[in-house]
């Protein structure tokens, strides 16, 4: 399934090209600019054709990412799923207070992670070992933050918090506590 | 000349301030609070890029809170307001040919956003208090943390640049609108419908032929436009600091209030309302006034489909009303349909509107060709290409999908940003300063042109490649308001320090280039009083 990480290699491809074709547009555009030429004008159809270009940039990016990031559809519409597996988790003082039992999931579960802030405003992601981000989210004080997410691969996640707190905040860390086990080659209990 | 003399008399001894206009003087003070205070944010953003290298001895993680804090808001409020206060006070009457209101309230302008940016910094400095700027219901109150009294402090500081920013508001629009004295009467509801575009959108629905004339240029109704997004956000910000102040006095009095009834989404929807009339309101209406008037200025002639960019500001203005929500996207309890429709939908909008711009102006570049390439041109060029790169990467983040994986790294506040920031809009506003310098220096010469080139590749490598790094270590998992004491991102922080080492150098160059320039007598004569007694905005020539 498309994770997070092919996400954003894939946006990191199509950022990085874009960037460079940005640039040497307008570094030419800079030469050519203090030069003389045939045509001053600039035609209305380029102009035009210009805003629909954006129009359609702006539409087909929501519409693309929406049909192709798994996530998307279900984040929108998570009252309608029924989680395999649902973990309350608590956030109080700068900590958080996970579950009594491990944080066991099996490979190919809906998994519901509802976590409460009972004073700030923190937040709530999953990371690799590697550091890379699996998904977050904000936890809010007075509200459900809720999250739903699909797993089909075996890995070991931290618990971090996404969201400044306050100078102490940034040890809100707690290392190697979900784990996803049962896939082929998977992590064993 | 020696160099003890052009230090002391500037250039050529060209700048002489006893010869300077009070509107002169007035604007040269916004300038130059506008840069210490430009420099002072450097020097912070250095340090707070050395410390994600590896801790600095000097200063301990509160400290290292405190700058995170203080570094944004000295750079919009005390640096970026004082340039922009400064360049349209002066360029609505320099526009409008006539006086600028009050001479008297614009002198005030800058003095509280000078005093006030110096309170709250130096609070934060004090006391460490560091909610940051998105003060997120209830840290700003949480006194566990944080030292009230050094709250206390820093919220009157900030409440003092917004009493400033009122001031410049009302000298704005009573400018655009008001009847100087020996005029005949001015129509100012006419005025003030066609500057903030209420006459345009009528003429919309009117036979070509019973179309009315805009009676104010495209440049005074973008400032008009950005003014009412000004409005809106500096009452957001008073009634908040209001807020947070109640909580401080009853904390000072022994009343803990921090249980009671304010709701942290409804508060965090509010304030990002609030913020946002400034990152995409303000700054993309002003930014994009400030790109046609340069390209008039550069060009000498009008902009290229100027009703469509008239009408693209009015977009840009009801946009930014409606698109705070993706900075909601990662809260759960924030309803989808505000998420999709303002946070996705809406916001794409600022693709179309700050394309437009982006179009317009390089269009009317185009179209005058051949140009040279004037120190004016190649930042302007710069802040097109900062806004090319930004923009984008903002539009992506915006959406619900990318969001999720994306919210609260070192993506968002780097190539979305920084480059944003420092790229599109600071070098925006130094175009706007290499092409004022001489109207309001009478005519005083830049002493050095290499410096100038320095001041352009130094800042536009220097930002882009600070972005880049942090972008890509963003992409890689790196939050941002945190640190990361084992060097899990050392490569990038490394890469993105030496890239901000270059911004700090092309400002040293700037800053040396224009002191040079004006001379350590010059700067100081900015603050005597004007020996010159005229409205006029420079000084007449006589035959």
């Amino acid at each position: 399934m498309v994770d997070s990480n092919m996400v954003l290699n894939g946006q990191t491809i199509a950022y990085t090209l874009y960037c460079l074709a940005i640039i040497l547009v307008m570094g030419w555009f800079s030469l050519r600019i203090t030069k003389g030429g045939k045509s001053k004008k600039v035609n209305t159809t380029l102009f035009y054709s210009f805003v629909v270009f954006l129009v359609i940039l702006g539409v087909s990016l929501h519409i693309i990412t929406y049909n192709t990031i798994p996530w998307t559809a279900m984040d929108l519409n998570r009252g309608d799923y029924i989680p395999d597996r649902t973990f309350n988790i608590t956030v109080e003082n700068h900590k958080f207070k996970l579950p009594e039992e491990e944080l066991i999931i099996n490979c190919h579960e809906l998994v519901l992670f509802d976590v409460t802030s009972n004073d700030l405003t923190y937040g709530f992601g999953l990371f690799r070992p590697d550091n890379t981000m699996l998904f977050q989210m904000q936890v809010v004080p007075g509200h459900r933050n809720d999250i739903l997410w699909f797993f089909d691969k075996p890995e070991t996640y931290t618990i971090r918090s996404t969201e400044y707190s306050g100078p102490r905040g940034i040890y809100m860390i707690e290392e190697d506590v979900v784990k996803v086990v049962g896939c082929d080659g998977a992590l064993t209990q | 000349m020696s160099f003890t003399n052009t230090f002391l008399n500037g250039e050529q001894g060209l700048f002489n301030a006893d010869t300077l206009t009070p509107m002169q003087k007035i604007t040269l003070r916004f300038v130059v609070v506008g840069l210490v205070y430009y420099g002072f944010a450097v020097i912070e953003g250095m340090i707070m890029r050395m410390y994600e290298i590896n801790p600095l001895p000097f200063v301990n993680e509160d400290q290292f809170f405190a700058i995170l804090t203080a570094h944004p808001l000295v750079g919009i409020f005390g640096s970026t307001y004082a340039f922009v206060c400064g360049a349209f006070l002066f360029l609505v009457p320099y526009l409008m040919k006539k006086p600028l209101w009050s001479i008297k309230l614009a002198n005030w302008n800058w003095i509280l956003i000078a005093i006030g940016t110096f309170i709250f910094w130096l609070a934060g400095f004090i006391s460490h208090y560091s909610p940051l700027y998105t003060l997120y219901w209830p840290l700003p109150a949480d006194f566990s943390q944080f030292s009230v009294v050094g709250g206390t402090f820093f919220i009157v500081g900030i409440a003092l640049v917004m009493v400033g920013a009122v001031f410049f508001i009302i000298n704005v629009f009573k400018t655009i609108v008001y009847t100087p004295e020996g005029w005949d009467k001015q129509p100012g509801g006419a005025l003030l419908a066609s500057a903030i575009g209420y006459s345009g959108l009528r003429n919309l629905l009117k036979k070509k032929s019973k179309q009315k004339e805009h009676l104010v240029s495209l440049p005074v109704a973008a400032i008009a436009r950005g003014t009412v997004d000004m409005a809106l956000n500096s009452g957001i910000i008073l009634f908040t600091g209001v807020l947070i102040l109640v909580y401080m006095v009853g904390a000072i009095l022994g009343f803990d209030l921090k249980e009671t009834a304010v709701d942290a989404l409804l508060y965090k929807n509010w304030f990002w309302w609030g913020l946002d009339l400034i990152a995409d309101g303000l700054v993309l209406i002003f930014v994009a006034g400030t790109w046609y008037l340069l390209a008039m200025l550069i060009t000498g002639k009008n902009v290229y489909m100027q009703n469509l960019a008239r009408a693209a500001l009015l977009v840009e203005l009801i946009v930014s009303w409606t698109v705070w929500s993706h900075h909601l996207l990662s809260d759960q309890a924030q309803p989808a349909m505000l998420k999709v429709v303002s946070g996705e939908m809406v916001t794409a909008f600022e693709l179309i509107t700050q394309g437009l711009a982006f179009f317009i102006t390089l269009a009317t570049l185009w179209m005058a060709r051949p140009l040279k390439m004037t120190n004016e041109l190649k930042f302007l060029l710069g802040g097109l290409l900062g806004f090319a790169l930004a923009v984008p990467a903002g539009i992506m983040q915006a959406d619900v999908g990318l969001n999720r994986i994306l919210h609260n790294t070192q993506w968002i506040v780097g190539p979305h940003v920084h480059v944003a920031v420092l790229i599109g809009l600071t070098m925006t506003l130094y175009a706007a300063v290499y092409v004022l310098f001489p109207i309001l220096t009478n005519g005083a010469k830049l002493y050095s042109q290499k410096l100038a080139n320095i001041h352009f590749w130094f800042h536009l490598i220097g930002g882009i490649g600070m972005g880049a790094f942090m972008g890509m270590a963003g992409l890689k998992g790196m939050l941002r308001r945190t640190l990361y004491v084992e060097g899990e991102f050392n490569t990038y922080m490394i890469l993105a320090g030496l890239s901000g080492a270059l911004i700090l150098l092309a400002f040293l160059a700037f800053f040396y280039n224009i002191v040079m320039s004006v001379g350590l007598k010059g700067v100081i004569g900015i603050f005597s009083p004007a020996k010159l007694k005229t409205k006029d905005l420079v000084p007449q020539v006589s035959d």
